[in-house]
């Protein structure tokens, strides 16, 4: 029995590790995306799509994971979480198509090429709503009655749920404009840098009204956060935002292209965390714990097998494909 | 109102029938294209290593950049489908996520990260990896697309023929032999069928366009190479196909009886001999074959190779339990078809290459060119039998097909299948004028590969690779 508790928690680190993982490399990738309205030159366009065009497919690979990890390992939360978040996730898989299609699509033509490059920059802009909102949703908690989601089509629409989506297309785009100051030099970094120090604050404005906001929807959060002797747990979170946050800004200030983006994604892993603090041990806040939804045991041990063996290798080779195009990307030679 | 709330219930369960099928149709055709073709890839690139022969190389590059487009549209059409178990089908994934839950990301775990984790490196990577590590990647690549064909086919083989499980007190199906639950019944069939049917369908693809190109100029060397090599492809494998099938329906019999005889529209048992029925229309109300062409006794000489073998009809099963006759009656008449249209190209192209006409002959290259589509079709009619013919179920005789879906009302699962009819005929008919495209240019003496301009070299083939080249 109490070997089934630690490997449901076990899965539970695995699932949110590839949730993160997901958000972070996908994040980047949907945030240039988003950064595309603002740099109309096709020249630097063919540089933005150029600095991911490697990698993109792998990134949307930990969104799979994570899916389909959650179906394997809590059945039951996925069929609850997928119905009740029906629309956010087909306008997520929509965006996704149109942003995915167009790395390769806006290369085979000339007359289309502007349409592919609306479509990268709606399509990724309605993928990055689409996970805000859907983030939203789950907070602030999903109507379930016996083994199945009973609410309506439209119950994830509510500011809180537009809050959250607002926001993590800002961090998106945050982590957007640190992966072009990383990748590209001349003025284009140059703009990417101006554009990082509105993108910050945007973000931090995000942060503080999201965590101002979700104590309000539940008091088990507020509990949670503010009661002794959690504080001591989740105090550490915001006080290592604000130091993040002057790394961050004196990188900007300094210039060190590498630094923004490592410390960008830092700032996402703590505002992770706090989430994972609210909503920890539930998987569907508030009516389904990591435990309800578990898999039976030996689905959970015939998998954790492979991801012990599996998910480091898969790091391995995906950080050597990192490594294989590390380095600025340079405008093609028809470009000076 | 009209409509009594039964009809909503039901109308939620056929869109959202409606929506799997539909982008399911859509979906297979890519990785169906991208298994073989990530293979013959691998094939040009060993062949252009080991021989040096620069119209290897060149027809590496050519198939690469198609196989980039294609494989960007397998994968968000696929990400679509793995989502679609949780949105759609809660129940189904509540129920059976125990055990194809590990399956399907053990997939994702062998088989979607190698390819992805790779792909990059292939596309883009042949001058800053260098040769060996590129061909490692490249392998990498063809090797995954074959590891998720298994994962994915022995999850669908399992809801087809369940073994190795049991049942637990919320209902759910949990493995009480992996093994069992992996290696079921009908999955080495299915798993030998899809994959020749994906190199059969990727050879009918590479000679339709080798044969366009030598229909304009017999002297393209790289026209040339990719018609012969498909040539052969289609002369060796479509008859192992042919065999190979006869042996994945006689597994059927054995387990789905009730899927044959929808697929041969035995409506009434036979003592002596089962007719096999050529044409026809399969009535459900009348349960006849109605205007049938038929032969007597050869269905059974097929099934059971013998003509006076008796076989069971749908007489015998409970109307409730009949799949949709006429829908698996005729998209197996139409794959089967197709194989047969197959073989004999095969069989053509075997002759021409004795008569050593196999790049002159007009009217052996205006067939193949007809029967550049023929895989696709053959592929996406035998997945309509297999998953019509097991209907009304999805975990065969076990989980009903109506049982199965999300509690969504019917409007919710309308506007969602409009919105993918609608993006999907703007995104895949746009990425299918884009591969057509690709291939009327001509195999070129320099091929380039999907550089991109980056970095600053043009593209095409570098000293290095020159230095090889004889």
């Amino acid at each position: 029995m109490t070997l089934a508790v630690d490997i449901a928690v076990v899965w539970a680190f695995i699932i949110a590790f590839a949730v993160f993982v997901y958000v972070v490399m996908d994040g980047f990738d949907l945030g240039l995306g988003l950064l595309f309205p603002l740099f109309p030159a096709k020249a630097e366009r063919d540089v933005i799509m150029n600095s991911v065009a490697p990698v993109w497919d792998g990134n949307e690979t930990w969104l799979v994971l994570g899916g389909g990890g959650m179906m394997a390992a809590f059945p039951l939360a996925y069929s609850v979480l997928m119905p009740a978040l029906y629309t956010p996730i087909i306008a997520m898989l929509i965006g996704l198509i149109f942003r995915g299609v167009a790395f390769e699509f806006r290369w085979r033509t000339e007359a289309r090429r502007n349409f592919w490059d609306v479509a990268f920059a709606g399509g990724s802009l309605l993928a990055a709503l689409a996970q805000g909102v859907a983030l939203g949703a789950i907070l602030q908690g999903i109507h379930v009655e016996g083994r199945q989601y009973a609410g309506g089509w439209w119950d994830w629409l509510t500011p809180f749920s537009i809050l959250t989506g607002i926001s993590l297309v800002v961090g998106y785009a945050l982590l957007g404009a640190t992966w072009l100051v990383l990748k590209t030099e001349g003025e284009l970094r140059d703009r990417a840098y101006h554009l990082c120090w509105y993108l910050l604050f945007a973000m931090l404005a995000a942060i503080g009204a999201v965590s101002i906001a979700t104590p309000f929807l539940h008091i088990q959060y507020a509990q949670r956060w503010f009661t002794w002797p959690n504080v001591l747990l989740t105090a550490p979170v915001p006080i290592l935002v604000a130091v993040v946050t002057m790394l961050l800004l004196r990188s900007l200030a300094d210039r060190q292209d590498s630094r923004p983006f490592l410390l960008s994604l830092t700032l996402f892993a703590l505002s992770y965390a706090g989430l994972g603090i609210s909503m920890y041990p539930y998987i569907v806040p508030q009516s389904i714990t990591i435990w309800q939804a578990a898999a039976p045991e030996n689905s959970q041990i015939f998998m954790l097998f492979g991801v012990a063996v599996l998910i480091p290798l898969i790091l391995a080779y995906t950080g050597w494909a990192y490594w294989v195009f590390r380095g600025k990307v340079r405008a093609g030679a028809g470009y000076h | 109102m009209m409509v009594p709330p039964m009809s909503w219930d039901l109308n939620a369960v056929d869109l959202a029938r409606a929506q799997f099928a539909f982008t399911m149709a859509f979906h297979i055709v890519f990785p169906a294209f991208s298994i073989g073709l990530a293979s013959y890839l691998a094939v040009l690139e060993a062949l252009w290593l080991w021989t040096g022969r620069e119209v290897f190389i060149n027809l590496f590059n050519y198939w690469l950049k198609i196989f980039a487009v294609a494989f960007g549209m397998g994968v968000v059409s696929g990400i679509v489908m793995s989502y679609q178990f949780g949105t759609n089908w809660s129940v189904f994934a509540d129920r059976t996520g125990p055990v194809i839950g590990p399956l399907m990301a053990y997939e994702v775990l062998t088989a979607f990260f190698l390819e992805a984790g790779f792909l990059g490196v292939m596309l883009f990577g042949l001058e800053r990896v260098g040769h060996r590590l590129h061909f490692f990647a490249t392998l990498m690549v063809a090797i995954g697309t074959l590891v998720s064909a298994f994962w994915i086919l022995s999850a669908n083989s399992w809801m087809q023929t369940p073994t190795g499980y049991a049942v637990n007190a919320d209902g759910q199906f949990v493995a009480a032999d992996w093994l069992k639950v992996i290696f079921n019944p009908s999955f080495p069939y299915r798993l030998i069928h899809m994959v020749l049917a994906a190199y059969l369908t990727t050879a009918l693809v590479v000679g339709a366009v080798g044969a366009f190109h030598l229909a304009r100029d017999p002297h393209i060397a790289g026209a040339r190479v990719m018609f012969s090599m498909a040539m052969w492809m289609a002369t060796l494998v479509a008859p192992i196909q042919i065999i190979a099938g006869d042996q994945h329906g006689l597994n059927t019999l054995a387990h789905q009886p009730v899927k044959i005889m929808a697929i041969e529209g035995h409506f009434q048992s036979h003592q002596h001999g089962a007719p096999l029925y050529l044409f026809g229309l399969p009535n459900e109300k009348a349960a006849k074959v109605k205007y049938a062409i038929e032969i007597p006794k050869v269905g059974s000489l097929i099934l059971k190779h013998s003509l006076d073998a008796p076989m069971s009809g749908l007489d015998t099963v409970p109307r409730e339990n009949w799949p949709p006759v006429p829908i698996p009656f005729w998209s197996f008449r139409i794959m089967v078809g197709m194989g047969f249209l197959m073989f004999g190209l095969g069989l053509l192209s075997l002759w021409a290459r004795w008569r050593g006409t196999l790049y002159e002959l007009r009217w052996l290259h205006l067939f193949a060119m007809a029967m550049g589509p023929a895989g696709f079709v053959a592929v996406i009619a035998g997945w309509v039998t297999t998953e019509t013919g097991r209907q009304p179920f999805t975990v065969y005789g076990l989980l009903r097909t109506a049982e199965s879906a999300s509690p969504l009302a019917a409007p919710a699962v309308g506007s969602s299948l409009v919105a993918f009819v609608i993006v999907y005929f703007v995104v895949f008919a746009t990425g299918a004028i884009y591969l057509l495209r690709l291939m009327a240019n001509p195999p070129s003496p320099a091929e380039a590969g999907p550089t991109r301009d980056v970095p600053a070299r043009a593209g095409g083939i570098t000293p290095a690779i020159e230095s090889v080249v004889r």
